[in-house]
């Protein structure tokens, strides 16, 4: 192998069919706002704690889709309810990621 | 006097004495419980409180004001007021002279129960003296009283819009036991006294009414009949009691010494917090005041609702009807007996438990330290970045009052902690709170400004930030005009202004916004304003509210703001601003903005 100084990443391609949308399903289920999120990014614009911890609402929910880990996103998160004033959509963000905060390990 | 009975007893006594014994014996374990759940520090406390002359005394006095005499309820209310402390006192004086007539009396009887009681039943009149036919008139006087408030409370539950409430809780099943059974207890002592008026004798009531049954009854058939009946309405009204809403009446009697002894809700359900969901009278004010009840689905999360889940136990709805509460304290600000609704809905949300808890402790302050050693530090928060237009004016005020000045989370900044204590996440929030103080301390300022409400309260409330006097901007404004650092042009527009809830009954905030309001305008009140406020619905305190529920509840604040006849609405919280202008037909102004427009130049 010649080494380059740079190196290919890795497939991050998903296979749609294997993922495990448990913890998505049981979000919808008490915060059924999830389904009407259009990715517009508002939140992330806004978020207080995007700069600590790359937290972005709208990524916390195509990750969830995907069946991708958000822990450490989440870890960050202030609560203070920036995102669900500036979501177009009215996605009441804040409960959003409390319920996932509590659904988090039985859902996974 | 001469006793009618040797042995001083007949067994219509027994359903009195039976409830009586069980109620008296339920409270007694019940205060032993509460004592024993109570932190005990918080419990030490209460004991001395309890032995201290000073609170004793105001025990004494609250109680008798408070579960007597009800004076707060006939400051809103005469018309309840008089009902219900006609029943409550007038109830108090029979069971007391009752108690002095059997002393006077027949003091060897004294140590039973029932004797004060049926005391007419027992005790004949042999001679009539002035102090008898006094304690007799009184014995009339008072029953009349209570008479007359259980006719007013029957005339409350037909038609409650004339006592001026438009919605009360609908009782439960025993709720309604025991209040057939109360309404039963004194028109059945008035029956029972009459029929034996001729032997025991009586006063203005009960002497003609004995007079007009033995007009047309020949014997002393009725008598014994209505002392039973007498006596099993009393038996099943307290058998019922700690099972209804009047548990209350005891459950007052042991809050009013807790808060006087300054405990506070330490557990969503025991100890404080008990005492609090047991003296809940159901009485359903915080029904009509509560902003979510416009919407008639929203009824049942009103804080009455709230005590009566909880005592019954009913886990699921318990958590929906903490998780939805906006947490603007109006319930609080108009309950008769102070039960805190917002603070039993926070500890409710501080007990559960997550999967993921939020750790701020990897981040670094360092960055965010303004220079700003003793210069005054503006602190816009969340909110305010969101509605940049009263953070400009919040600075051009500074600037024009030639404040030096340090704004501390223009580029970047933490929340200030109050949205995750009011999710019931008390341990992240304290770990913000330290961030900020770090953050603070380490910038040297003496002086922080505030002009986000929410931000506020918990700056006061739970920040230590020795040397730095923290402020809300209509404060420190109005400091600056005193100092002559500020003028205004009165402008013709009139404005209502809205009270926010974080700020008025938060944070005790009311006049100083008027008055600069008032020097930079015309001001127009709205009907329900002050600590009676309506939410404008946008709080952050409710958790499950989503943003199309709110619609409503905004609107029916607005209309309340409409009526005052004001051109505009200025309101002092970003969080009002922002969910007003959604939906207001007519302009919304922050209280810094229109300050701002109406600045005038000085020499300066």
């Amino acid at each position: 192998m010649i080494d380059f100084g740079f190196s290919l990443s890795k497939s991050s391609s998903i296979k749609l069919d294997e993922v495990d949308l448990s913890l998505y399903r049981r979000l919808e289920e008490v915060e059924p706002g999830v389904r009407i999120c259009m990715g517009c990014g508002s939140c992330s614009a806004t978020c207080n704690a995007s700069k600590w911890s790359g937290m972005s609402v709208r990524k916390v929910i195509l990750d969830l889709q995907r069946g991708r880990d958000m822990k450490e996103m989440l870890s960050c998160c202030m609560l203070c309810g920036k995102c669900s004033m500036v979501c177009p959509r009215g996605i009441n963000t804040r409960h959003l990621i409390l319920s996932l905060c509590r659904l988090y390990e039985s859902g996974k | 006097m001469r006793e009618r009975f040797a042995s001083g007893f007949d067994p219509f006594v027994l359903p009195f004495l039976i409830g009586m014994v069980f109620v008296l014996g339920y409270c007694a374990v019940g205060i032993l419980r509460i004592l024993r759940q109570l932190p005990r520090e918080d419990r030490k406390r209460f004991l001395v409180s309890l032995v201290t002359p000073s609170t004793a005394l105001a025990n004494i006095r609250d109680i008798f004001l408070n579960c007597l005499i009800h004076v707060k309820l006939w400051k809103r209310n005469k018309l309840l007021g008089f009902m219900h402390s006609s029943i409550a006192f007038g109830w108090f004086m029979i069971i007391l002279l009752g108690h002095l007539e059997v002393f006077i009396y027949c003091p060897e009887r004294i140590h039973l129960f029932y004797y004060p009681i049926f005391f007419n039943y027992f005790v004949a009149e042999n001679e009539s003296t002035i102090g008898g036919a006094l304690l007799f008139f009184l014995m009339d006087f008072f029953l009349l009283l209570i008479l007359t408030g259980i006719v007013l409370a029957m005339v409350k539950r037909a038609r409650s819009r004339l006592f001026g409430m438009r919605r009360t809780t609908r009782p439960s099943f025993l709720d309604t036991i025991g209040l057939y059974s109360l309404w039963a207890i004194f028109p059945l002592r008035l029956l029972a006294e009459s029929f034996t008026a001729h032997i025991s004798g009586g006063s203005f009531l009960t002497v003609p009414a004995n007079w007009v049954f033995r007009q047309f009854l020949g014997n002393d058939l009725n008598m014994l009949p209505t002392w039973w009946a007498y006596s099993i309405a009393l038996g099943v009204f307290m058998t019922v009691l700690p099972f209804t809403r009047y548990m209350h009446i005891p459950a007052e009697m042991m809050l009013i010494p807790m808060r006087n002894a300054g405990l506070r809700i330490r557990h969503a359900r025991r100890g404080f917090a008990k005492v609090e969901v047991l003296s809940c009278p159901g009485c359903g004010v915080c029904i009509d005041a509560c902003p979510m009840s416009v919407k008639k689905a929203n009824i049942k999360d009103c804080t009455v609702y709230l005590n009566r889940q909880i005592r019954r136990g009913n886990e699921k709805r318990i958590e929906e009807i903490s998780d939805k509460c906006l947490l603007c304290g109006k319930c609080e600000a108009v309950c008769q007996v102070g039960v805190e609704g917002p603070r039993l809905r926070v500890a409710q949300r501080a007990m559960r438990r997550y999967a993921i808890n939020q750790d701020f402790s990897a981040i670094d302050t360092s960055s965010l330290v303004p220079e700003a050693a003793g210069k005054v530090l503006y602190f816009a928060g969340c909110m305010t970045k969101l509605t940049p237009s009263i953070g400009k004016a919040v600075c051009s005020l500074m600037r024009k009052a030639g404040v030096d000045f340090v704004w501390m989370d223009e580029e970047e900044g933490l929340c200030c902690g109050r949205p995750l204590l009011t999710a019931g996440r008390f341990a992240q929030a304290k770990e913000l709170v330290r961030k900020n103080e770090e953050i603070i301390l380490a910038s040297g300022a003496r002086t922080l400004v505030l002009s986000c409400p929410i931000c506020y309260k918990i700056f006061s409330e739970h920040y230590r930030l020795p040397g730095v006097r923290v402020v809300h901007y209509a404060r420190f404004f109005e400091e600056l005009v005193a100092q002559g650092r500020l003028q205004f042009e009165k402008s013709d527009i009139f404005y209502v202004y809205h009270d926010p809830c974080e700020l008025g009954r938060g944070c005790g905030i009311y006049d100083e916004p008027r008055r600069l309001l008032g020097a930079a305008a015309g001001i127009t009140e709205a009907p329900a304003s002050r600590e009676e406020s309506i939410c404008c619905g946008g709080s952050l305190g409710s958790l499950t509210l989503g943003f199309s529920q709110r619609e409503e509840m905004t609107k029916a604040a607005l209309r309340k703001l409409y009526e005052s006849k004001a051109d505009a609405i200025a309101t002092a919280c970003p969080l009002c601003l922002a969910t007003f202008s959604r939906y207001s037909e007519r302009p919304v102004r922050d209280l810094a903005q229109i300050l701002d427009a109406r600045t005038k130049q000085t020499a300066r």
